[in-house]
């Protein structure tokens, strides 16, 4: 699928220069979460289903949602009214939905189509994945465990103390 | 249907790679930075991903979980340490905690 290649890789590009050159936060979160998107399909242009689930679950779901949670503790007051209100203004959201909109329409494309063969040539099974994961892997699976554990009790520890919030983190 | 050229991921991976690289030199925010790092991140997944389909293994998918929990993790991390500078200095600026030596 070579187009969803190189569609989804123009769209990904685009948004990751709007994240970079945004003057607000939330403006470069939303490209950011494009960004995303976009490499997800990537992921299954490349035959990676799985790890295309993943970066849709836990990147643009997940982490994405952590920024969410900082910025909106950070920018508290009375003037962010106001910013709310110009945040719906079509100037800021017209650009990202476009691009989502084109990547929207691609995985209807791919989805209308059934697995096209250009997939299943060099389609990874989540089967496979997963057998090694509990195989080979199995040492490497259990140091991202602790590795999380080490990251939750550092997170508690410098967000806990001050901020009544800090157990979100 | 031919699939993609391996050439043309990493491609794109250096590219996105580059462009989060070039946001975490230029920007002084420090959200941005780390959103610039996740960019460089991903497209280090993006070149794991890009390498497992050449060679049709299951290697580059899992390295894509493992890179995903660290990313969950140094995010973490990284938005705690983002409040408590906020809290103390009340700036998002990584220029005033450069005068925090020793």
């Amino acid at each position: 699928m070579n187009w969803l290649f190189y569609i989804s890789g123009l769209i990904a590009v685009i948004a990751t220069v709007m994240v970079i050159t945004r003057s607000q936060v939330v403006h470069g979160l939303l490209y950011l979460v494009v960004s995303l998107f976009a490499v997800a399909m990537v992921f299954l242009s490349l035959g990676a289903a799985f790890a295309a689930a993943l970066e849709i679950i836990v990147y643009a779901g997940a982490i994405m949602v952590l920024f969410i949670f900082v910025i909106m503790l950070l920018n508290p007051g009375a003037e962010d009214f106001d910013h709310a209100t110009k945040l719906f203004a079509v100037r800021v959201w017209i650009l990202p939905g476009i691009l989502s909109a084109i990547l929207f329409v691609e995985l209807l494309m791919v989805l209308a189509k059934g697995v096209p063969a250009g997939l299943h040539s060099a389609a990874v099974n989540p089967k496979d994945v997963g057998l090694s994961l509990f195989g080979p892997y199995l040492l490497g699976v259990e140091l991202a465990s602790l590795l999380l554990l080490a990251g939750l009790v550092g997170a508690y520890h410098l967000g806990g103390r001050r901020f009544e919030q800090g157990e979100n983190l | 249907m031919a699939t993609v050229p391996m050439e043309h991921g990493l491609i794109l991976a250096a590219t996105l790679f580059a462009l989060g690289l070039v946001g975490l030199l230029s920007r002084r925010n420090i959200i941005f930075m780390l959103m610039c790092v996740e960019i460089m991140l991903n497209a280090a997944a993006l070149a794991f991903v890009t390498g497992g389909a050449r060679w049709g293994h299951a290697d580059g998918q899992i390295m894509i979980i493992f890179i995903l929990t660290m990313a969950a993790a140094e995010v973490s991390v990284g938005l705690a340490l983002i409040l408590r500078l906020y809290n103390s200095l009340k700036t998002m600026n990584s220029d005033a905690v450069s005068g925090m030596r020793g």
